[in-house]
């Protein structure tokens, strides 16, 4: 029984034939494919590697949003409570600005008026003294008409100085 | 259940035509008796011509050529000219003896002479054709790798189902046991094994032409595969291995001045490759010797009369079948093994920066 002997033909055909598959598979087979493959299990790694940057950074932009907004809400608040306050400055300063010119436009009335007023008793007066004397030289020229009212009158007068 | 009872009605479906042509085959030759043993061995062993069937009393036999280097030279010729003990050149095909079925010449006193013979056998022409297509089926899978960008997609179809058993057998076999360090260098070594008595095995389950040598069923086959593998695992070996080996961390009294320890070590050196020769030979062997047998039972119990050679068939083919089933497993299983234990061992030659 022969099955047990290695035939020496077989050896020898065996180790070319083997040599050649398993140069050529180790060539232009193998490698090739069990490269593509590692190169694909590296580039879904790195897919997934930069998923989560990209999550991780979504999230960082979301707080970064929410920082931006709440900054920019109390920035809106700040601006209207200065708005407000500067409003309510100019208002009082507007308010006190127009006291003032109304109490210079008063005091300079009320300065005329009297300017007025003393021209105008001036004015009386003038007439007055003027109308009186008028008068008085009407009486006086009446009463002097007759020799008796000149003589009371002269004694009227020493009783005066008397 | 359903396909049982399949199974069972096909089974006696067939068994009268299969009887009725082995019962012509009895009226024929009466005379000749069937020799289980010459029918086992004639398909387990080589043959210079690859026998297909008989056709009408007919040998159906495809000639391959003949390579012999005897004492007056060399010779090429193709095997139809030495069928049947016809001698061609001073060279015949020896019948009983020492070199049965083997192509001899006669020496100068008259004895057998084997002549150097390297001829295309047909288990030589089954390696070649289980060669051809193994490299075809590779390169067309690396084909697609080539048109598309790897990176981007993954395969379907045939080139996915390839790339889906070459990664099984290099990130399930060949990277655990050689070792995340080295196994870049030894895979396409494995998978080429791996690969190898794969389809040689499945080749050997096919029972029609390209296919039914009996390849990795072959010492000489698991010979030079285990040899090659012993190269793997000791050429490239680091100086631990062989210190373990020469010098390993044992009594003195145990390897000097007797080496008892290294005595023992070199054979385990040798005996691993021999392991795995064996275990892929007698593996494969024993199942086409099954497959075999059982259908062989067909053709012995027509002599017992119709009715138990038709119960016969039936329950040959059906253990036929399971044991088919079961050699499609042993197909995959032993080339895992040897692939595995190869891995293993070439790990263990590794074991320095673990």
């Amino acid at each position: 029984m022969n099955l047990m002997l290695p035939d020496s033909g077989l050896l020898f055909w065996m180790t070319i034939i083997f040599a050649i598959v398993f140069f050529i598979l180790a060539k232009f087979g193998f490698p090739i494919i069990t490269g593509m493959v590692d190169k694909r299990a590296k580039r879904i790694d790195e897919a997934i590697a930069a998923a989560r940057k990209a999550e991780e950074s979504l999230a960082g932009l979301a707080q970064e949003q929410e920082r931006l907004l709440s900054e920019a809400r109390t920035e809106q608040a700040r601006i209207l409570q200065e708005a407000a306050v500067q409003r309510d400055n100019m208002i009082v300063q507007a308010q006190e600005q127009a006291r003032e010119e109304a109490k210079k436009i008063m005091d300079e009335a009320k300065a005329r008026i009297q300017e007025e007023k003393e021209a105008a008793l001036r004015d009386v007066r003038k007439e007055v003294a003027l109308l009186s004397v008028t008068i008085a030289e009407k009486v006086v020229r009446k009463e002097l008409s007759t020799d008796k009212g000149q003589m009371e009158l002269i004694d009227r007068m020493i009783d005066d100085l008397s | 259940m359903k396909l049982l009872r399949l199974i069972l009605v096909i089974a006696l479906l067939v068994c009268p035509v299969v009887t009725g042509r082995a019962g012509d085959g009895v009226d024929h030759e009466q005379s000749s008796e069937i020799d289980v043993g010459e029918i086992l061995f004639g398909h387990i062993g080589d043959s210079y011509g690859w026998h297909i069937t008989d056709w009408k009393g007919k040998h159906v036999t495809i000639p391959l050529p003949c390579i012999v280097h005897s004492s007056t030279g060399w010779h090429f010729f193709m095997s139809s000219k030495i069928e049947h003990g016809h001698e061609h050149e001073g060279l015949f095909i020896a019948g009983e003896g020492r070199y049965e079925d083997k192509i001899v010449e006669r020496g100068a006193d008259g004895e057998l002479v084997r002549p150097f013979d390297i001829s295309i056998t047909k288990n030589v022409a089954s390696l070649m054709f289980a060669a051809v297509l193994l490299i075809s089926l590779v390169l067309a899978t690396t084909r697609w790798y080539r048109r598309h960008d790897a990176s981007e997609e993954a395969p379907q179809g045939f080139a996915g189902l390839m790339e889906m058993m070459i990664m099984m057998v290099n990130d399930d076999i060949i990277r655990p046991s050689v070792g995340e360090k080295h196994y870049r260098k030894y895979s396409p070594y494995l998978l080429t094994a791996f690969f190898f008595i794969f389809v040689c095995n499945l080749m050997g389950l096919i029972p029609f032409f390209p296919g039914g040598a009996n390849v990795t069923g072959n010492i000489a086959v698991t010979m030079m595969m285990a040899l090659f593998t012993f190269i793997a695992i000791n050429v490239f070996a680091d100086k631990h291995y062989w210190k373990e080996i020469l010098w390993p961390d044992v009594p003195m009294f145990l390897k000097f001045p007797i080496p008892i320890m290294q005595t023992i070590e070199l054979f385990g050196v040798i005996s691993k490759p021999f392991s795995l020769m064996v275990r892929l030979f007698a593996n494969i062997m024993a199942g086409h010797m099954m497959v075999l047998g059982l259908v062989s039972v067909i053709f012995v119990t027509v002599k017992l009369g119709p009715v138990i050679n038709g119960s016969m068939t039936v329950i040959a083919m059906l253990f036929g079948l399971v044991i088919n089933c079961l050699e499609l497993l042993v197909a995959f299983i032993q080339a895992y093994v040897f692939t595995m234990l190869s891995a293993v061992f070439i790990g263990m030659a590794h074991q320095e920066e673990h």
